[in-house]
């Protein structure tokens, strides 16, 4: 599955980082500054995720079958995070995208250094992602 | 700075303080959520599950009375920690929120009736609100708040202004968990009483900080928490004026709570019995002994001191740094600070700060409406104990600026 293999391309980015927190927290801000913009007129209540402690938006685009994302954070951290799961589910089938196990989180040991789930929203944007592929579906 | 407190000997007597975190040796800033545990403590509580565990009351074994005597003597030397006038008065909880539900449902259930006020403030805890607006949505009550000032302060005057005839329930906190304020409970509880109206104060964060004399204050309930003051969680006190218990409803029902019972009625137990339905929780409220005790060891006003002394040069250096905003600058305050920086999210400051061993709350903390207030949704907030060091400050600001300015 293409979602497991872009995965994997992650854990091993992650490798090299060798477990040192601060250096993995500098690369998942890293990567969110790399995410591509999000447009002002998208910031609308209905494309937040609220985790505890953060706020997310994304904003997505369905096409020729296949789904596009655009996302911010207040967090850098957890801005990192999506840009990681916009990476792992942009331009995907919503097929490919319910089917899709996430388990980057735990071979990363990324889970050990972002806090709980609940305070980095992270369950909220997977199931946004994947309600929106539900959504996909159903539409059409 | 001052010197001549044993902060040394202190930090020997609480294990997890010599732990890493992350590689790094652990700072402990995160003490107004909950407080870490001397060896006394967790040492009782083994021993308890060792050598005395058993049902307190009704037993007539060696080890029923040991552990009853062993549960009592915590309800009376915490009687004399707040210099309560009789064990009648001290009530075991959970913690200081099952405290505030239990006046909730028991007092202002039976003595509140329609269209009466119940006072609250604006720095209030989740804990000091949720039960008011539960009981006021079953007996249409109403509840008002006293205003906080930009310095973290309650604004008295306001407050005289909210007294009126209908006001009968006034619940405030003794020292706010987000910013640090000690209010003024003993003046704030002499108004209410003129006016006719009975007092609560939130002592959750107070007891473990200074002296606390409810006789003094005049207040007809106080609440606060075991795990807050060094004890094991799972353990409060509610206290409240004999005369006031003594007409309250139970409760909840159950074994411990009754006299007798049949199937025509039940009489219930005498206070403070009546309010602890089902068998407690006897091997923490044991190991509350000991924190109490600790901090008697210890004594209130040189722990007061100390924390005063590390308080005043954790704000003098934070105060110094760029783009770092302090929530909550009142004077009379204990060591805790809240505060956001320009450009950098308080969670993100969290997750680089544990990175380097310092443990430190980001968020709401509990008390959204206050955020709310000073328009913010949340902080960073660093909270003193008694084992922190002028160290730890020294270490937690030159990370604070190295990560900041990253």
């Amino acid at each position: 599955m293409i979602t497991d293999k872009i995965q994997r391309e992650i854990i091993e980015n992650f490798d090299i980082l060798d477990d040192d927190i601060e250096m993995t927290l500098n690369y998942l801000m890293e990567l969110g500054e790399g995410l591509k913009p999000l447009d002002d007129k998208y910031r609308v209540e209905e494309n937040i995720i609220k985790g505890c402690q953060s706020k997310v938006w994304l904003k997505h685009f369905y096409d020729n079958e296949k789904l596009t994302f655009f996302g911010d954070s207040n967090t850098a951290i957890t801005k990192g995070l999506l840009s990681l799961l916009i990476h792992i589910f942009n331009n995907r089938t919503p097929k490919e995208i319910l089917e899709s196990k996430l388990f980057f989180i735990n071979d990363t040991g990324l889970c050990r250094f972002i806090g709980t789930q609940r305070s980095n929203g992270l369950e909220a944007m997977e199931n946004k992602f994947k309600l929106i592929a539900l959504n996909s579906i159903e539409n059409g | 700075m001052m010197s001549n407190f044993p902060v040394s000997d202190i930090r020997n007597d609480f294990p997890i303080l010599e732990r890493k975190v992350n590689n790094n040796d652990l700072v402990y800033f995160d003490n107004a959520a909950t407080t870490q545990k001397p060896n006394t403590v967790i040492d009782a509580l083994s021993d308890y599950y060792k050598n005395i565990n058993s049902n307190i009351h009704r037993g007539v074994h060696h080890l029923a009375e040991k552990a009853t005597e062993e549960f009592e003597e915590t309800r009376e030397i915490a009687r004399n920690f707040i210099n309560a006038n009789s064990t009648s008065e001290i009530v075991f909880t959970r913690g200081a929120t099952e405290g505030i539900n239990l006046v909730a449902s028991s007092y202002c259930k039976h003595f509140l009736k329609k269209g009466d006020e119940i006072i609250i403030s604006e720095m209030e805890h989740h804990s000091n609100i949720v039960p008011w607006q539960m009981i006021a949505k079953e007996k249409e009550l109403k509840i008002r708040t006293v205003k906080v000032s930009g310095n973290g302060e309650l604004d008295i005057n306001q407050f005289k202004n909210l007294i009126n005839n209908k006001t009968k329930f006034v619940s405030i906190v003794y020292i706010s968990n987000t910013l640090g304020t000690i209010n003024p409970v003993k003046e704030i509880t002499k108004i209410s009483k003129d006016a006719g109206a009975v007092v609560m104060i939130d002592g959750a964060q107070a007891t473990s900080h200074k002296n606390v004399d409810v006789k003094d204050i005049n207040c007809d309930f106080f609440v606060f928490s075991a795990h807050k003051m060094y004890g094991p969680t799972g353990v409060g006190i509610l206290y409240g004026k004999e005369e006031i218990l003594d007409k309250m409803p139970p409760y909840m029902g159950g074994g411990e709570m009754i006299k007798d019972v049949s199937f025509d009625s039940t009489t219930y137990n005498e206070l403070p019995y009546k309010f602890e339905a089902g068998t407690p929780n006897i091997g923490d409220v044991v190991g509350f002994k000991k924190a109490i005790e600790y901090i008697k060891k210890i004594g209130r006003n040189k722990i007061y001191e100390y924390e005063n002394s590390i308080r005043d040069y954790a704000h003098e250096k934070l105060v110094k740094i760029d783009r770092v905003n302090l929530v909550g600058t009142s004077k009379k305050k204990i060591g805790i600070f809240s505060f956001h920086v320009d450009g950098f999210h308080y969670y993100d400051l969290g997750l680089f700060l544990d990175a380097k061993g310092i443990a430190i709350r980001t968020g709401h903390h509990c008390t959204q409406p206050l955020m709310e207030k000073m328009k913010l949704d949340g902080t960073a907030r660093v909270s003193l104990a008694m084992y922190n060091t002028y160290e730890e400050i020294d270490y937690f600001i030159e990370e604070l600026k190295r990560i900041i300015n990253k």
